[in-house]
């Protein structure tokens, strides 16, 4: 912004400070005033109009009285405690990790407080769920918080053998949370079909992410491997993939992985969206780690078999590392993305957040509401998936500036 | 890189488990194996359990009549139609869809990218906030969204109107369209001869580029010169006939229905409205970056050379900038064309739809996904092919 550079020297009072910023932003040519004016006419009505619509919508109700199925769907009320330990557990993995390792991770740490202390202020207002057993929304959120910034202070203090109890920990994280949630060993089970609305559509993103990142680190590996069997496989499967929409994919899973196993008519329907969207990823992910990879110096390679380590020592202790480390940004996006892409299971019948909402549309209870509520139910969910995506691509971007300012 | 270090021969003192080479070959006949042990035993498995639901896959239901209606279609159909027909319409409202919504997104986002680029602080800032608030929302909830609010239209009398051009009705949305009148057929020659004017000027251009050494492209031009000859064409026919050869038709409403003007149904446009306000973004984006990324010495360069302001735009960034823009575009298009596959939800009949629909009625899942895929990759395909195509003009007329 040449600007703003060049106003900051202006001495003088501040108004005329103001003065000189408008006149170089808003009005420097004649037809600069005249888009200011006209912009300026078109976004104070539109304004107004939206605060009186937002002030007169009778629909609001629907969403609120309705939370618990939007965030949970028919998950049991007496069992809510469940997933909010799952969620506590994680933020304190992060808030650790993030004392310990700094840099990226308290990048991401910060990232995710900042969206659960922006989502814990109209939580508050939430009426209670019936029957709940766990803490308020409110509370559950901003307990989430306070651990996410107190790990990072008691991370940084603590020993070496913090880091290794955090690796074992995040290697594990993934079936501890799903056995916090499902159920089993002395918990009472709850089934799949009873998950829903943003607790479903949370899973499968980060089912999806977590169980893709093997298969995509493999596949691209394979894709640049010298040895023309496997790489023909992995290319043919990234671009068979990456040439079809998710649709395709999530109605191949929940019509041909039935026929595929054995006794396959039993795997539930949240197993086969899980599985359809691990399969979908991992071929986009494979790309961005040969996008990693690619961008590494030769020289790299080149000196580590020069020091007499072999291909596979070469891979995993020098360009791997290295290549996942530059491409972190790609993959939050590629999680962001993936986040808004479960909205799709709800062709295939599974109920997520966009699901749970259009089921509270077509409540009976709303037909008496003129104009109906799903303008009103639609623009919080739509509101949910924004705070989400929205902070995690400005952690994104800050994580790119970090590299790029750590280059120089 | 072996050349001049003294090596032992693999055959005489390395034993064959450790010679890479034959480890590599090793390695791929395991890998073969595995997977096509992998695929049979999940083939077997599909295929026993198929015939046991006596539904073994085969392409013949392709003859069978359809018998189910569709909405709507851009070659004749009615439900005595077999499923291959019905196939090849939803295939071809795919296309319809795509086509669309590629040339509107490609306009809407030129324009937000120079949106973004303004030096108006308040414009620049509008289009950043349009672009943030679309970008992160799921596309599925945006077309939802479009498609309930086409519900809330009022009957076809009571049509909101936008202008005398556009109303929305419950059965969709009706436009004004340009329509041919009698004298249409003369004026055809002049378009005719405007195409031709067109390749030859682009040629001409072409080759006088190549002659002076200099960068530029020819397709304004050509388009330019079509314009006007069939420009002065429309004028000539018009005074010449007493009719003009095209008018545009304002529909009018009747008693039940509106003359004139062409008619959409309340899907087709939520579809096209929602990929487009969503692609638009991305396109947005990359029109921006690219751009930017055309340094800034270019711009420099070019004014010191004399060229004014224009010329600097049309000859040194923008060719810059549209080789930078191909492959990402590319993949935009893609991404549109396979998005149009969440129609699903909003009842517009497309590719995906009407598999689904088939699917549903022969319980055939298999060749339908097979279909499916077929038909998704090849347009993937097809589409890389062509822009490919357009990447290595173009960068040759850089050079």
């Amino acid at each position: 912004m040449v600007t703003d550079g060049a106003t900051a020297r202006i001495p003088g009072p501040d108004i005329q400070r103001m003065v000189t910023w408008v006149r170089a932003n808003l009005f420097s040519t004649w037809y600069n005033a005249v888009i200011t004016i006209v912009l300026m006419y078109v976004l104070i009505s539109a304004l107004v109009g939206l605060a009186g619509w937002v002030a007169q919508a009778q629909g609001w109700p629907a969403a609120f009285t309705n939370m618990k199925l939007i965030l949970a769907w028919t998950y049991p009320n007496d069992q809510i405690w469940r997933p909010q330990i799952a969620v506590l557990f994680v933020a304190a993995l992060l808030g650790l990790s993030a004392g310990v390792w700094r840099g990226v991770v308290q990048l991401v740490a910060i990232g995710a407080a900042l969206t659960a202390g922006i989502l814990a202020v109209p939580a508050i207002g939430l009426p209670e769920f019936a029957g709940m057993v766990g803490l308020p929304s409110w509370l559950a959120l901003a307990t989430s918080v306070a651990l996410l910034l107190l790990g990072i202070p008691i991370g940084r203090r603590a020993g070496g053998w913090l880091r290794w109890v955090l690796i074992v920990a995040w290697i594990t994280a993934y079936p501890i949370v799903i056995l916090i949630v499902r159920g089993g060993i002395g918990l009472p089970v709850v089934e799949t079909k009873l998950w829903g609305g943003l607790m479903l559509t949370l899973l499968l993103a980060i089912s999806g992410i977590v169980l893709s990142f093997p298969i995509g680190v493999a596949l691209a590996l394979g894709r640049r491997s010298r040895l023309p069997i496997i790489r023909i496989f992995c290319v043919a499967y990234i671009e068979l993939i990456r040439g079809v929409p998710l649709v395709t994919v999530l109605y191949m899973g929940s019509l041909l992985l039935p026929l595929f196993l054995p006794g396959g008519e039993s795997v539930d329907q949240f197993v086969r969206a899980m599985v359809a969207v691990t399969l979908f990823s991992a071929a986009y992910l494979a790309e961005n780690v040969r996008g990693g990879l690619q961008a590494l110096p030769a020289g790299q390679t080149e000196a580590a078999r020069a020091l007499g380590l072999n291909v596979v020592q070469t891979t995993f202790l020098i360009t791997l590392p290295q290549a996942l480390r530059a491409i972190v940004p790609l993959l939050v996006g590629q999680s962001i993305g993936l986040f808004k892409d479960t909205s799709l299971v709800v062709i295939v019948g599974l109920i997520d957040l966009l699901g749970a909402a259009q089921n509270v549309v077509g409540q009976p209870d709303w037909l008496g509401t003129p104009g109906g509520v799903w303008r009103e139910t639609f623009l919080v969910i739509a509101a949910l998936y924004w705070i989400f995506s929205f902070t995690m691509s400005r952690v994104s971007k800050r994580i790119e500036d970090s590299f790029a300012k750590s280059r120089h | 890189m072996a050349s001049g270090i003294p090596r032992i021969s693999p055959s005489s003192s390395i034993p064959f488990y450790r010679d890479t080479r034959i480890i590599a070959v090793l390695v791929q006949i395991v890998f073969a194996i595995a997977v096509m042990a992998g695929c049979w035993v999940l083939y077997q498995n599909m295929i026993a359990g198929l015939a046991r639901a006596n539904l073994l896959p085969t392409f013949d239901f392709l003859n069978v009549p359809a018998s189910f209606p569709i909405a709507e279609s851009v070659i004749p159909y009615d439900p005595s139609m077999s499923y291959w027909q019905a196939f090849v319409v939803g295939l071809l409202n795919t296309a319809r869809v795509a086509l669309i919504g590629i040339v509107l997104a490609t306009i809407l986002g030129i324009i937000l990218g120079i949106f973004r680029l303004s030096s108006n602080w308040l414009l620049s800032n509008v289009a950043m906030a349009y672009v943030e608030i679309i970008r992160n929302v799921p596309l599925l909830l945006q077309l939802i969204f479009w498609f309930y609010l086409t519900k809330m239209f009022p009957r076809v009398q009571e049509s909101i109107a936008i202008g005398d051009a556009v109303f929305l009705h419950n059965r969709g949305v009706t436009l004004a369209w340009p329509e041919p009148t009698a004298s249409f057929a003369s004026w055809i020659w002049w378009l005719v001869g405007a195409l031709l004017v067109a390749v030859a000027i682009y040629t001409v251009r072409q080759i006088q580029f190549r002659r002076r050494d200099r960068p530029g492209v020819a397709i304004p031009y050509a388009i330019l010169g079509w314009m006007v000859i069939a420009g002065v064409g429309y004028v000539l026919t018009t005074i010449l006939t007493g009719t003009a050869p095209a008018v545009l038709v304002f529909p009018e409403l009747q008693r039940f229905n509106f003359i004139g003007g062409a008619t959409v149904t309340a899907s087709f446009a939520a579809l096209v409205v929602g990929l487009v306000i969503y692609t638009a973004v991305y396109i947005g984006e990359i029109v921006r970056s690219g751009i930017l990324a055309v340094s800034k010495g270019q711009r420099e360069a070019a004014r010191a050379l004399g060229l004014t302001q224009g010329q600097a735009l049309r000859l040194v960034i923008f060719p810059q900038a549209l080789r930078i823009m191909i492959p990402p575009m590319t993949s935009q298009y893609l991404n549109l064309t396979k998005n149009s596959s969440l129609a699903v939800a909003i009842a517009y009949p497309d590719l995906f739809y009407i598999a689904n629909t088939i699917n549903n009625q022969t319980g055939q899942a298999v060749p339908v996904i097979v279909m499916l895929m077929v038909s998704y990759l090849s347009a993937s395909l097809f589409t890389s092919l062509l822009m490919n195509w357009y990447n290595r003009r173009i960068q040759l007329v850089e050079r």
